[in-house]
């Protein structure tokens, strides 16, 4: 086969991998703060990835328009869903967040179903079929614009962490609990707005997913279950360890295709899974408990 | 001599009797007659919700238009009876026998083979005819059943027929494609159009060879590195087995990829349904699917595409309302012949049906000793503008190809 069969492969697998990288890093936000398990990530990202739709079919916007939209309406959904409902659980049995978690998601996934119905869709912009040819390299420009917009959401998720006040406290959080409370922290409010920033980022990644994939209300637990792998696999609350996770499994996946058999890529995905629990348990760049 | 005169005195046992034989013997044409006046309850059953629920509510549209047809056929009248397998084999077998319970006195259905497997083994058991719209399943008709018929070809017909016409459009556009690469799905449907291509290539010499044979997930949502792979075995024509939306994102990636082979070979769904025409507009055109389809040129086919344009604007013709329509036909048309709604009546005259007015190609509609109407044949039909057109076979057809695929 030839050699530029091989970098399309793994340039498309990069790509795709970054905006993977972005999903994953809404759940380990959560996770690395709140120390909730999201497992209604993947649902979220539909409803994300539906009212995108909804609103390119009624306004005819464009996707990249929406992304900061939907992002916003995912921050305040998530806001409202740690302050109203998650954080009463939080000093709870881990089973009891685990089917808290579980039931939101089967009503979101069903919620879905009843309003859109269970086919496929997605948008039709007017770049959908554009491609870039550069030499004997063939990029997608959907998948280069979504990858480019999850770059971006990162950095600026990264900066907001690193360099404001309210990041620094939420960082404070996570490292040290107590120590937040007893300085006066208001670790109900952080946690809120954390599992906020990470619904939003799952917000942002659906939309650009949209631009390479098609939906259906049952798309949801199969991107939870990505993401988790992802986490596992990058670190569980590990930022940089989310983002290095999706572009792994982005290529593990796209290269495994090409050398293999097509049906085998999941398979490939999970033996990195399981390699990586086996020789690292605490994940690539997690950190050892 | 007493004796004698004693048996011959009417008795008023003699009288009750004689009255009651009377009434009987003329009561008894009534019946009849009312048996004939009678609608058929005949119970449709359809996987009306679940996974198939789009196609079942499809071949639903078929069962709305064919009442109004049967009457300008002057069929008698069908008294359908609704029932959802809910894309279920057990479902669907519960829901047959509760239609049998509850007065159907024919059964059509199911558009899937293990449903419909389920339904005939029902339908054997309580001596109900049964008339399958879509299954390809052979297992079927293979049962010795005496009350399972099967208007519709098996997978074996239709991968037969796909290789015919394959051969034929060549001829027509005086080119024989040297490679293909096939492209598809692993699921059982895939995977046993994979295992009969395999047997029955050989027997049919086809002038390409299969370079290589790409497998997918059904469920992938990305499909770039397969068609990256088939794309670098610069197969001359592209071989599909695919569903819907697999179909769509195989379209996508070929055009992302600057990917046009000579052509788009589909044995299956999905390349030719509305949902793809709709979404990928003018990038639908150009490929050709080997189907089980209609017949264009017949005189029943237009009765049908104007009860459908009529009762749903916008939806074109296709396989489930045809077959849907013609299982329908072949219960009303046996009705009328037998005369009788009594199952074995009905069994024979479908047995024995012989119906040209129909609308699927091929001599029209007759049943083997199995009852497998194996007189049918499937068509070579090319996306244009939206429109479906029929490339094959030559009685068939309607257009002639457009070879080979162009992009814009």
């Amino acid at each position: 086969m030839p050699l530029d069969v091989y970098l399309n492969v793994a340039v498309g697998g990069l790509l795709t991998g970054l905006v993977y990288g972005l999903m994953a890093l809404g759940l380990s936000v959560i996770f690395g703060v709140v120390r909730v398990v999201n497992f209604a990530h993947g649902e979220m990202m539909t409803i994300a990835m539906y009212l995108a739709i909804t609103l390119f079919s009624v306004l005819g916007l464009d996707p990249l328009v929406m992304l900061v939209p939907i992002a916003a309406v995912l921050f305040v959904f998530g806001y409202a869903l740690q302050a109203k409902l998650i954080n009463s659980f939080i000093t709870r049995p881990e089973h009891s967040q685990f089917l808290l978690l579980v039931a939101i998601a089967i009503i979101l996934v069903n919620g879905l179903l009843i309003i859109y119905g269970p086919d496929a869709r997605n948008v039709q912009t007017s770049y959908s079929f554009d491609s870039f040819e550069i030499g004997r390299l063939i990029i997608d420009a959907n998948k280069l614009y979504a990858a480019f917009a999850a770059l971006v959401v990162t950095a600026l998720l990264f900066a907001f962490f690193r360099f404001t006040a309210t990041g620094t406290a939420i960082r404070a959080c996570a490292d040290n609990h107590t120590g937040a409370l007893v300085v006066g922290l208001d670790v109900k409010k952080l946690y809120a707005l954390t599992f906020a920033l990470g619904s939003a980022c799952v917000g942002a990644a659906g939309v650009m997913l949209l631009m390479i994939f098609d939906v259906t209300p049952a798309l949801g637990p199969a991107y939870t279950l990505l993401a988790f792998v992802i986490v596992i696999t990058g670190g569980l609350g590990s930022m940089p360890g989310a983002l290095l996770g999706g572009v792994l499994i982005g290529m593990t996946e796209a290269l495994a295709g090409l050398l293999f058999q097509p049906s085998m890529k999941s398979m490939f995905t999970f033996a990195i899974l399981v390699l990586v629990l086996l020789i690292r348990p605490q994940g690539i760049m997690g950190r050892r408990a | 001599m007493s004796r004698k005169i004693s048996d011959t005195r009417v008795s008023r046992r003699t009288v009750t009797a004689g009255i009651g034989a009377a009434a009987l013997a003329g009561v008894a044409p009534f019946n009849i007659g009312r048996a004939q006046g009678a609608p058929l309850k005949v119970g449709v059953l359809l996987p009306r919700s679940g996974t198939q629920a789009g196609i079942g509510q499809d071949c639903q549209r078929g069962v709305d238009i064919t009442v109004g047809i049967l009457k300008q056929m002057k069929m008698p009248d069908l008294q359908i009876m609704n029932a959802d397998t809910e894309t279920n084999v057990d479902v669907a077998r519960a829901r047959a026998e509760k239609l049998i319970a509850d007065g159907a006195q024919l059964l059509v259905g199911a558009f899937d083979s293990g449903q419909s497997t389920a339904i005939a083994q029902v339908a054997e058991q309580k001596g109900i005819p049964y008339v399958i719209n879509i299954a390809a399943a052979p297992p079927i008709t293979e049962q010795g059943y005496k009350f399972v018929f099967r208007n519709f070809p098996t997978g074996p017909m239709i991968l037969r027929d796909a290789f015919l016409n394959q051969k034929e459009i060549f001829a027509l556009v005086n080119d024989q494609p040297k490679t293909a690469v096939m492209l598809h799905v692993n699921d059982t449907y895939g995977m046993s159009i994979l295992g009969g291509t395999k047997a029955m290539f050989p027997r049919f010499e086809m002038p390409y060879k299969i370079v290589e044979e790409i497998a997918y997930d059904p469920a992938a949502r990305d499909l770039s590195v397969e068609v990256a792979k088939a794309k670098a075995t610069n197969a001359e024509v592209l071989i599909a087995v695919s569903r819907l939306n697999d179909a769509i994102l195989v379209t996508r990636e070929m055009i992302k990829q600057r990917w046009t082979p000579k052509s788009v070979l589909s044995i299956g769904p999905g390349w030719y349904e509305d949902q793809y025409l709709k979404t990928l507009g003018k990038n639908a055109d150009g490929p050709i699917s080997f189907v089980p389809w209609y017949d264009p040129n017949k005189k029943a086919t237009k009765l049908l595409e104007d009860a459908l344009a009529k009762a749903h604007a916008g939806i074109g013709l296709n396989t489930n309302h045809v077959y849907t329509f013609e299982a329908l036909l072949v219960a009303a048309d046996a009705y009328k012949r037998a005369g009788s709604a009594d199952p074995k009546a009905l069994a024979d005259a479908i047995r024995a049906t012989k119906i040209t007015d129909n609308v699927s190609p091929g001599p029209g509609i007759q049943f083997d000793a199995k009852g497998q109407n194996d007189q049918l044949k499937c068509s070579a039909i090319q996306n244009r503008g939206g429109k479906l057109v029929t490339l094959a076979p030559k009685a068939s057809a309607n257009a002639k190809p457009d070879w080979p695929l162009k992009r814009a």
